[in-house]
């Protein structure tokens, strides 16, 4: 059975849960293989649980190029590991970045690639949601190896463990690859809450909100769930919540099991971003809004009222 | 500086999309045609940059007959020139061959900056930027929500998971923009009656020398197998607030063994 690799992403020495989520989808082309690409060092501690979530195989590819500068390295290493083991399909998470290292790597290998695909088939047919989640496409790569970009909370992962076998690769990267620097990191803290994209519940406020105060509102909700915070664009352009909170066009998509919209009016623009999310509840004081049609359970009424009860009563059943 | 920034016309996201039944690819006829919405704001990024440090901004964009228009309205913005790449032979065309397409264009262009929107609200891609960076060997700054060009040097702040990043490249480059880096003009009456007299080139695949059996759907590496709109979601209750709405919601929650 041919390798499919799998690009890992990982923060504070951990891999991201797309990650595991990827090797079970890798599974059902082939033998999942790991490729772990970061700076000296950050590869060892991730090497146990990519084995315990079914890695056949874990390539590591150090060094501190692959931090100092841009996507292009990475989509540089795993080009090399597609000419040398002619895996049967490459798999990335659908991400800003992973979906920019697909298309380098595609223009690189002369190969096809999907992004934000939802499901697989064993023969490699994917899934997408297109058009604001309003038509479902089933599509195939048909040139050189197949790519595709995966979105997070598409697959489940595997509790099964792989023979994790360590192979190192050496990194060596052209000059190209090493042109655009990063030359200063601000890190924002962001706290104990789950990452959006990766979140089994998501509670996002919009411009019923009503002002940056008042989304502490929205915070408190989310943290009585474990949830992430998401945000309208109409809140994030207002300045009263941070852009890479937006769910939607133009900002992130997110498929949690819970997605629970407060203010938010359901503008397609919006609705493109989190159509997909397994359940949906709505709080909006304005009935015609157009977000209920995809609610399976909705409240028509004030949220400075209905948020903080529900939190109450949520923080109640939980203790 | 010479500048290049790239446009793209889109079926509108407020009209009803739709994908033709005959070849499986967008319907250009069903809906609005507008323009992408990124491209609006790197259209200004590219004025404003002309505006600080002199030069001339042109135009290209890939498109049937039709997308003159967007071709018109940056032009009416402020652009100088422009170059419509069009050809029947790249109806259908993929990400890759689109990019071979562009890339090709740009090569027949002196440039010190190209410019691009991060994605297009059609195909949410996403990674055009980063594909003429590999085609053109030329550094890609993406997703930038600011932009600074000192001497030969080009740098962005862009926005990643945990914060952000200061990127820095030498020229030339290629930088993709997102939404929020800035406000973008209207056409002003002055600026649409000179658009009609400003130059716009028409490139054919044979002008670029592209084979035609390389892009398009013939030369597609993706093919949609099959379709179908999503199924209408089923409403589910929806009650009025009548001082309990908080622990309703609650309960229903916790009936999905959600809480």
């Amino acid at each position: 059975m041919s390798e499919v690799l799998v690009l890992v992403e990982h923060a504070d020495g951990t891999p991201k849960k797309v990650t595991f989520e990827l090797l079970a989808a890798a599974a059902l082309l082939g033998e999942p293989a790991a490729v772990v690409t970061g700076g000296p060092g950050s590869g060892a501690g991730l090497v146990e649980s990519l084995t315990a979530h079914g890695a056949q195989k874990i390539y590591l590819a150090e060094s501190p190029d692959l931090e100092d500068y841009l996507v292009a390295p990475k989509a540089e290493v795993l080009a090399g590991l597609v000419a040398d083991k002619a895996p049967a399909a490459v798999l990335l998470a659908a991400t800003g970045e992973g979906k920019e290292i697909a298309g380098r790597l595609a223009v690189r290998t002369g190969s096809g690639f999907l992004t934000d695909v939802v499901d697989l088939t064993a023969d490699g047919v994917g899934t997408q949601s297109i058009f604001g989640g309003g038509i479902t496409v089933h599509s195939r790569v048909r040139a050189g190896t197949p790519i595709f970009a995966i979105r997070p909370n598409a697959f489940a992962p595997l509790e099964q463990a792989g023979a994790g076998v360590q192979e190192n690769v050496e990194v060596t990267l052209s000059a190209a690859a090493k042109s655009a620097r990063v030359v200063d990191r601000q890190v924002e803290a962001k706290g104990d809450r789950p990452e959006l994209t990766e979140a089994q519940i998501v509670v996002s406020g919009g411009r019923g909100v009503g002002s940056a105060d008042n989304f502490s509102l929205i915070e408190a909700l989310a943290d009585s769930l474990d949830a992430a915070v998401g945000a309208s664009r109409a809140a994030t352009d207002a300045g009263w919540y941070p852009h890479q909170h937006q769910v939607g066009q133009t900002g992130v998509t997110v498929s949690p099991q819970l997605y629970v919209a407060v203010g938010i009016s359901g503008a397609i623009q919006h609705r493109a971003g989190m159509q997909t999310s397994k359940t949906i509840v709505v709080v909006n004081k304005d009935p015609e809004a157009p977000i209920f049609e995809l609610a399976d359970y909705g409240v028509v009424g004030d949220l400075f009222t209905v948020v903080p009860q529900l939190t109450d009563e949520i923080t109640k059943r939980k203790s | 500086m010479k500048i290049v920034v790239l446009v793209k016309q889109v079926p509108d996201t407020w009209s009803d999309r739709k994908l033709r039944e005959d070849d499986r690819t967008v319907d250009r006829d069903a809906a609005d045609a507008v323009f992408n919405e990124m491209d609006e704001h790197g259209v200004e990024e590219a004025l404003k940059l002309k505006e600080a440090h002199g030069g001339e901004v042109t135009v290209l964009s890939m498109g049937p007959e039709r997308a003159t228009e967007t071709i018109r309205k940056a032009l009416a913005m402020g652009a100088d020139a422009a170059v419509h790449v069009s050809d029947e032979a790249l109806h259908g065309s993929c990400a890759v061959g689109t990019s071979a397409a562009l890339a090709a264009a740009l090569r027949t262009l002196e440039f010190d900056v190209v410019i691009v929107g991060t994605e297009a609200s059609d195909a949410r891609v996403g990674a055009l930027g980063a594909m003429l960076g590999e085609r053109l060997e030329i550094p890609a700054l993406t997703g930038a929500r600011s932009v600074t060009i000192e001497g030969t040097t080009a740098r962005i702040e862009r926005q990643v998971d945990a914060g952000f990043q200061t990127v820095e490249a030498d020229l030339p480059v290629v930088i993709s923009v997102i939404e929020k880096i800035n406000e973008p003009r209207y056409p002003s009456f002055k600026g649409i009656m000179a658009a009609k007299k400003k130059p716009v080139q028409t490139l054919s695949l044979a002008d670029l020398g592209l084979e035609p059996s390389t892009v398009g759907l013939a030369g597609a590496t993706t093919e949609v197998v099959d379709f179908a709109p999503r199924p209408p979601k089923q409403q589910g209750e929806i009650i009025t607030d009548d001082g309990s709405g908080g622990v309703k919601l609650a309960e229903f929650l916790a009936t999905q063994k959600i809480i």
